[in-house]
């Protein structure tokens, strides 16, 4: 029981965020629908993000403001991997952006967004 | 030079501004934003020659150029390197042949598509410069994805079933990028740099963590997506077949050599191949690269769709590159970089051929192109040249890098390579020739013409042209092997192989 607390409160937020990523490459794998398929991709990125949320995160770290007289970096916590991660939500935006216009494009050609539909119009 | 010491920024700044405005020229006339961004090409490629001969004549000392005037690790760091202007010359020299290229093609669109895609193509262009050039680990994903993005446009271009291409390339290429950001992660908490150079020193103490371990087998698996090594290809025939005939040449040429150098840099460079975690990483990458050596070709072998053929057969020579990068010798070293390039023009000239057959007749069969030799007689001589340096046979390019690969194989003792090397090189043989057994010996396939040809070598100037640089490039490349070798890659090589 000590072993699993300890477990849960160092390492515990980084199995969720793995579980949550590999839930989003599964999704992908498997699911039929090419909108699913999407989404669950977002969930993937989603997982990335968290990550990094994650390890940026100090205990009793203040926002990254500057305070005068302030000159502790334990005393706050990074701000560069929210800075990265902006990029990366943006870049994440951008790819979802293509893949929905895609989809658009799919849907008018083929009728359908269902993986075997498509496939078997696209093989005709 | 033109632009002296600022040449590594407009490498990039160049063409990313022109495409930016390419619509807005195309909606004034439509020939002006492709002329802009051919135009920038051009500049690209004036600078990446112009940092080769700066890094050449300081010696082959790495040059940095800190953005702004930033320095690391806090700025953003262009690494020029001989390898690297290597590479972006050849990145920016196809480019520019191929934009010449694509404008047939694009004859009969509206200004929307003909700027739209040159938007495209010089995006992409930025993308494949850009992760070449940088020495910032997270800009190197920003232009990872710039590259895919464009790419995924291009390929979704391409008509009739290229859109579910794209669409499920977008889905494997964005798992490959998650992985590389994931990757950047651990590299990240491990040493508090995004510096590549900076990386390289801090992560030393980290080698033998499993933490470093999981870093750089999610660098592997994002290169691996990215590069199409098998087992990760399965995006790649589907989008090389229905990608847009016209960017063919550059996608098929740099799309997939870029991510494979960017690997190549991450292992000689910054994470050095002397620790455990790598050599146990080195040996996976040389049994990927022999199974997709084996597997491509014998696929390459069933294919009777001429653009299928090849992309099989880029799984097969990608595999080369990685049995060069996991042998973990200078030869080796040396043999993955030189096919790297040489891969790249024989891919782009064979993929420029097919496109152009495609906008004669709108014929991919293999099995029906007999005597082409007489109606379009300077592509025909291009493949023979494309085959015979596939095939690896002297003087063309080809050889040389699979001699280069060979040696390594010899000098770490890895017989099981070099046979591999030369079964592959058979099965090449079988593959490539009946193209020019069907082009120059089979009596003539009776072809509908889809547009007459304006002159007697039986395409465009526009096409013609490009696919004669492309083959006249084979050979020179071949002929001119030793120098680029000696004078270029050798000044290059990484740290890590002197010892």
């Amino acid at each position: 029981m000590e072993a699993l607390n300890e477990f849960l409160a160092h390492r515990g937020i980084y199995t969720l965020v793995m579980i949550l990523f590999f839930l989003g490459v599964y999704g992908m794998v498997l699911a039929k629908n090419y909108m699913k398929k999407l989404m669950a991709m977002n969930v993937m990125q989603v997982a990335v993000i968290f990550f990094y949320l994650c390890f940026a995160q100090k205990e009793g770290g203040m926002i990254p403001i500057l305070v005068p007289g302030n000159v502790d970096p334990a005393s706050y916590i990074n701000p560069l991997p929210h800075a990265l991660m902006l990029t990366a939500i943006v870049v994440s935006m951008g790819t979802t952006g293509v893949a929905l216009a895609l989809l658009m494009r799919i849907k008018e050609a083929y009728g359908s967004v269902e993986e075997t539909e498509v496939l078997r119009r696209a093989s005709k | 030079m033109i632009f002296g010491v600022h040449s590594p920024v407009f490498i990039v700044l160049l063409p990313l501004s022109a495409s930016l405005l390419c619509l807005a020229f195309s909606r004034l006339h439509r020939h002006l934003g492709g002329w802009v961004v051919q135009l920038s090409l051009l500049g690209a490629f004036l600078s990446s020659v112009d940092s080769m001969r700066q890094v050449l004549d300081a010696g082959g000392k790495t040059i940095h150029y800190w953005m702004g005037n930033w320095q690391p690790p806090i700025g953003i760091e262009f690494a020029i390197d001989p390898l690297n202007t290597a590479v972006l010359c050849m990145i920016t020299f196809i480019s520019l042949v191929v934009s010449f290229y694509s404008k047939p093609f694009l004859e009969n669109e509206d200004w929307l598509h003909y700027g739209g895609y040159y938007t495209l193509y010089g995006l992409l262009t930025v993308g494949l410069c850009g992760m070449t050039v940088t020495g910032d680990v997270f800009n190197m994903y920003v232009y990872l994805e710039i590259m895919s993005l464009a790419g995924y446009g291009l390929i979704a271009m391409g008509g009739h079933k290229s859109m579910v291409a794209a669409f499920r390339y977008l889905l494997v290429g964005t798992i490959g990028a998650s992985f590389y950001l994931l990757g950047i992660g651990f590299l990240y908490a491990m040493t508090g740099s995004l510096n590549m150079a900076d990386i390289s020193e801090r992560i030393v103490p980290f080698v033998h963590t499993p933490l470093f371990a999981f870093a750089v087998a999610c660098f592997l698996v994002a290169f691996g997506i990215k590069m199409a090594l098998f087992p990760l290809h399965g995006w790649q025939p589907d989008s090389y077949t229905y990608s847009h005939p016209g960017a063919a040449g550059l996608i098929s040429g740099c799309m997939s050599k870029v991510p494979a150098y960017a690997m190549l840099r991450y292992f000689f460079y910054v994470f050095g191949i002397h620790n455990t975690v790598m050599q146990s990483l080195m040996n996976v990458l040389g049994i990927m690269g022999i199974c997709g050596i084996l597997i491509g070709s014998v696929m390459a072998l069933a294919q009777y769709d001429f653009r299928r053929m090849l992309a099989y057969s880029s799984v097969a020579q990608l595999g080369y590159i990685a049995v060069g990068m996991a042998l973990g010798n200078i030869h080796g070293f040396v043999g993955a970089v030189l096919h790297l390039i040489n891969h790249a023009f024989m891919k782009c000239c064979l993929f420029l051929v097919v496109g152009g057959i495609t906008y004669r007749f709108g014929e991919v069969n293999l099995y029906r192109l007999g005597g082409l030799n007489k109606k379009m007689p300077v592509s025909s001589i291009a493949v023979c040249l494309a085959v015979l340096s596939m095939v690896g046979i002297p003087p063309t390019c080809g050889f040389f890098s699979k001699w280069y690969l060979m040696l390594g194989a010899y000098e770490s003792q890895q017989y099981i390579h070099i046979v591999v090397l030369v079964i592959s090189s058979l099965l090449n043989a079988v593959y490539y020739f009946r193209i020019v057994e069907q082009m120059f010996v089979q009596r003539e396939a009776s072809l509908t013409e889809l547009h007459e040809p304006a002159t007697k070598l039986g395409l465009p100037m526009n096409m013609v042209v490009p696919i004669g640089i492309t083959g006249l490039g084979i050979l020179l490349l071949g002929v001119y092997s030793s120098t680029l070798v000696n004078r270029i890659v050798e000044i290059g090589l990484p740290e890590v192989l002197m010892r």
